[in-house]
């Protein structure tokens, strides 16, 4: 074809200032001409701009991408599918993946939370995996910043919102508060979920015939270029740089916002659960971002194979929509299938059953095309509809939309730090350890997450085996085949400190690696799987891109290390603002959450002390010499991220999490808590007031002995370097702990004993600490007062 | 003799029936389940649990759309033949909607949904309840929990023994700060049926009752139903 079809009634015409409305820069213009030999049609211009769009494309990031490690012996499906499946024996797999859902959650954060929380199931069960837990991870901006408050109830209400109501357990998730989050939150969820090995499904249009089906919620007009709008800054002085449609929402035209519907979700889950068991589908895909296109178009570029979808046939419940608005309508709870040949009334028939509307929309070919037709002036929602008599509208190589996107290779420069070089006389110094202590674990970043674990169902399902506030969760899932029951207990946690990334990119990428899998061993499961979600700034700049590439290579170092591959992931770029104080880029994020298999159920272990009597040990440096930079007590005493970048020894943190599992597996361990933000300090205080039930709560005495000097000694106490645990055992298996350590030749010391109702902690040389278990897990209850 | 059957009816939307099959189950039941279409409760079903959720998505109002849904027919004339009748949380709010328990539940006094342990003392025997003031440790999930009712129903539920159960701190007292969501006398539990037969609650007793799950408080409800059905059978 060497002119484009014919422009559909409705139709704008291509100029420049459509291109730039778009997104579609002068050059990608001309790579779509080349590619298609005539210029596209208005529609098919849409369809280019959220295909290429930096969410669908991953055009920034893909070339770097490829340096992450994603294969291993238990790997069935690594990047590239709706999710990541792993397999955790007997004939099951874990199915995870993380996604973000950042620019809407910062317009009206209930609305865009919750469908982040419906799309990330979906992407889950669309494999045959039914949904078994969730977490997230959030950031937000200081907490006297004036729209915080509302930002953290909105998002938090908006993820128990969907996730309560589908009945998938949300069992932990980590908050953070920073000024660099003020104008740019991040909302990341992730699921997992557990499925048959021999019934996992595949985002591919196979077998030349079959139908393609379409499931679900009706489609409307809410969410057109919502993938573009994830892949656009907020602000910006030149009001042209923003989306057109960005301009029709502030003129009420209409909304790129989706407004998830759980109780539908909890529908379409269902219904695929009994089309899954039936043996009916080729294929099937949640239509996500950029919805039917990005669906149907992926399908079709994994299977190499070519579809022919008629639009006239697709449930709708706007009047008049152009077939640009019903291809990149981004209306929630649907899902496109293809059906085994002669199998469409079966899965019409499972939809009936489940109330949802079911259409055969098209059907698989061979050409290698796209192709895509609509009757105009056809509505089927319109009294007296006209005949149907459709024509091409779009008519595209599946390739040019997906392998053939761009992939950039942008220039990078090192990043000159927000906080300049760090000055040893900028230390922070403790005089006060108790003072510093009680403020800390009372601070928002680092008290109880309760508040917000409460507003979530962590119990749906009746397996939550370790609630949300220890090391990471832990779930018992029943797997069931033939008539039997088999359980499997799988461990999940959530890491990343921006922080520092910012100081130190490539070590703060394998900080947040190896402290996720930490959580992990400390909860007694082995880290099988990791997936991962990249949220950056604008990545045109040289400094961002250069955070984000070294990033992915300190994820890569950690994971080769630790040998956990990366199954799956998100990239969110574009998380800045512009605005009358300047540029306000995030802290480079690149959030991880691992899944780990906890092989016995006695096994797990808990972070809490739990017995009078016990030993406690540190396993790891107690006073190494790095530790303040990116710390809490830095950042609070100094007002802003800074200190010098911190660093993190893989092969000790290795030798670490092997000893950590080994010493759960062997059932040495009364507690195990990794030592993360607020230091050995604050990780003991976490010990003696984190159990489910205050009145399980103990205390302990501790004795230390620190350097004299005191930046030193604060960095011991309150310094934040990794490669630590603190864990506690019988006093019988107090040996057997210390040798096993020396065994693998990691560093043990004695501490002290667990018992009594308090935490006192004598310091050689220096001041003590004596304060109840009580008063530190009030404090820690009060940390999130200013939301509520 | 048969075992005791229990039927877990499904509503669209509902979600905690692993936990309640597998509860029903561990206390000795037989268990089956049944389709909100349905027009007829499995055959031999001594005892029909609703469970939790969010039926229909909780829109409109919690349960106002199931209690039109074609078993709930079934439902009421089991419970009117003394069939033993058990709605947990989502459960709880369809059977007073269906009017087989008085009162209402309405949206948690914070606003809040809410999942967290709560502690309940039993305030009138029953057959889900058989020793007065036993203290149980379960857990709440819910954001319409709020018992309300007239002050003269609440002075009948009172007066005809049917508070089964309230919400109390560890030691049993029941105070302002151990009610989660603002319920009229920190009422719990329901019983509803001519023998009390019918019982509806806000916990979730089904999550607590393995020790896996953190506790086996809940499990005493389910073997308390059994137990008593085995003897009525006898």
């Amino acid at each position: 074809m060497s002119a484009p079809p014919a422009p559909f009634p409705g139709d704008r015409p291509i100029s420049p200032e459509l291109l730039r409305e778009h997104k579609v820069s002068d050059e990608e213009h001309a790579r779509i001409v080349a590619a298609l030999g005539r210029p596209p049609s208005y529609t098919e211009l849409g369809v280019f701009s959220v295909m290429w769009s930096e969410h669908c494309s991953y055009k920034s990031s893909r070339l770097h991408l490829r340096r992450l490690p994603t294969k291993g012996p238990k790997v069935i499906q690594g990047p590239g599918e709706n999710a990541g499946v792993v397999d955790i024996g007997d004939g099951f797999a874990a199915v995870f993946k993380m996604e973000s859902h950042n620019h809407p959650s910062f317009i009206e954060p209930y609305q865009g939370a919750a469908p982040g929380v419906g799309g990330i199931l979906r992407d889950v069960f669309t494999m045959g995996a039914r949904p078994i837990a969730g977490l997230n991870s959030l950031r937000f901006g200081r907490p006297d910043h004036p729209r915080t408050p509302e930002l953290v109830r909105g998002v938090v209400a908006g993820i128990g919102g969907y996730g309560n109501c589908i009945g998938v357990p949300t069992v932990g998730g980590e908050v953070q508060f920073d000024a660099a989050y003020d104008t740019n939150i991040l909302v990341n969820a992730f699921t997992c979920g557990v499925a048959r090995t021999d019934r996992i499904f595949y985002g591919r249009a196979a077998g030349l015939g079959n139908p393609i089906l379409y499931m679900g919620a009706k489609t409307g007009r809410d969410g057109i270029h919502g993938a573009t709008m994830a892949s656009d800054e907020f602000g910006g002085e030149d009001a042209k740089s923003e989306l057109a449609t960005a301009q029709s929402i502030k003129k009420g035209e209409r909304s790129t916002m989706q407004v998830g519907d759980p109780f539908m979700g909890k529908l379409l889950l269902e219904a695929c659960m009994e089309l899954f068991g039936a043996d009916v589908l080729e294929g099937i895909q949640d239509m996500g971002a950029a919805g039917l296109t990005s669906s149907s178009v992926e399908m079709a570029g994994r299977a190499g194979s070519g579809v022919e979808i008629d639009l006239d046939l697709v449930p709708r419940r706007a009047k008049h929509m152009l077939p640009y608005e019903i291809l990149l309508s981004e209306s929630q709870e649907r899902m496109l299938l293809v059906a085994k040949k002669g199998k469409e009334k079966d899965v019409i028939a499972i939809c009936k059953k489940w109330d949802l509307d079911c259409a055969v929309i098209g059907r698989v070919t061979d050409t290698g095309r796209w192709v895509v037709k609509a009757t105009p002036g056809y509505d089927p929602l319109a009294h007296a509809p006209a005949p149907r008599e459709a024509v091409v509208v779009c008519d595209l190589p599946v390739g040019a939309l997906t392998d053939d996107a761009p992939v950039y290779d942008r220039p990078r420069a090192p990043v000159t730090l927000r906080s300049g070089a760090p000055r040893p006389e900028d230390s922070p110094v403790s005089s006060d350890p108790q003072k510093d202590l009680l403020e800390l674990v009372g601070s928002p970043n680092l008290g109880s997450r309760q508040w917000i674990f409460r507003q979530y169902d962590h119990i749906v399902r009746g397996g939550t085996i370790v609630k949300p506030g220890s090391d990471a969760a832990v779930v018992r899932v029943p797997c069931e085949r033939d008539g039997k029951t088999l359980w499997k207990h799988l461990a999940f946690a959530v890491d990343c400190n921006g922080r520092y990334v910012e100081l130190a990119p490539e070590e703060g990428a394998k900080m947040a690696v190896a402290e996720v899998c930490r959580n992990l061993v400390c909860s007694g499961a082995e880290p099988i799987g990791i997936t991962d979600c990249l949220n950056f700034a604008n990545p045109e700049r040289p400094d961002v891109m250069d955070q984000l590439a070294r990033a992915i290579d300190g994820l890569a170092a950690a994971c080769n290390a630790l040998a956990v591959p990366i199954v799956s992931g998100n990239v969110s770029l574009y998380n800045e603002t512009t605005d009358a104080g300047g540029r306000r880029p995030i802290l480079p994020t690149p959030t991880v959450a691992a899944v780990g298999q906890v092989h016995e159920p006695e096994h797990v272990v808990t972070q809490w002390f739990k017995g009078d009597g016990d030993v406690v040990f540190l396993l790891g440096e107690i006073a190494p010499e790095r530790g303040l930079g990116g710390s809490e007590l830095w950042v609070r005493r100094r007002g802003a991220v800074g200190g010098p970048p911190p660093t993190i020894d893989l092969d000790a943190e290795v030798k670490l999490q092997k000893l950590v599992l080994s010493l759960a597996q062997a059932r040495l361990l009364a507690s195990a808590h990794d030592l993360a933000e607020g230091g050995l300090l604050v990780a003991l205080a976490e010990c003696t007031c984190t159990s489910s039930d205050a009145r399980d709560d103990r205390g302990a005495r501790v004795e230390l002995s620190l350097p004299a000097d005191p930046v030193l000694r604060t960095t011991a106490l309150f310094g934040e370097a990794p490669s630590r645990v603190l864990v506690s055992a019988r006093a019988s298996d107090a040996d057997a702990v210390a040798g096993r350590a020396r065994e693998m030749g990691v560093s043990c010391t004695r501490l002290g004993v667990v018992g009594g109702a308090r935490l006192a902690v004598e310091i050689a040389g220096g001041a003590s600490i004596d304060v109840s278990a009580a008063e530190l897990r009030d404090a820690r209850a009060r940390c999130l007062d200013f939301v509520s | 003799m048969p075992s005791s059957r229990a039927t877990v009816v499904i509503f669209p939307g509902l979600n905690a029936e692993t936990e309640m099959l597998r509860t029903l189950s561990l206390a000795g039941f037989e268990t089956t389940t049944a389709w909100h279409t349905d027009t007829e409760l499995p055959a031999r079903t001594d005892l029909v649990a609703v469970p939790g959720g969010f039926s229909y998505g909780d829109y409109l109002r919690c349960g106002a759309i199931a209690k039109v849904s074609p078993i709930v027919g079934a439902i009421r004339a089991h419970a009117e033949r003394g069939g033993f009748v058990l709605g947990v949380c989502n459960g709880f709010q369809i059977l007073t909607e269906c009017g087989l328990i008085p009162g209402a539940l309405t949206q948690n006094a914070h606003m809040r949904f809410e999942c967290k342990d709560v502690f309940v003392r039993v305030h009138a025997e029953g057959p889900f309840t058989p020793k007065l003031d036993t203290v149980w440790r379960m857990p709440i999930a819910h954001a319409e929990g709020r018992y309300q009712a007239t002050p003269e129903t609440l002075a009948r539920l009172e007066g005809e023994g049917r508070i089964a159960l309230v919400y109390c701190d560890a030691s049993g007292a029941v105070t302002d700060a151990a009610n989660p969501n603002g319920s009229l006398r920190s009422i719990a539990g329901v019983y509803g049926g001519a023998s009390k037969n019918v019982l509806g609650l806000m916990p979730h007793p089904e999550r607590m009752s393995e020790p896996a799950l953190g506790g086996t408080d809940g499990a005493r409800l389910f073997e308390a139903a059994f137990a008593h059905l085995g003897k009525r059978a006898a």
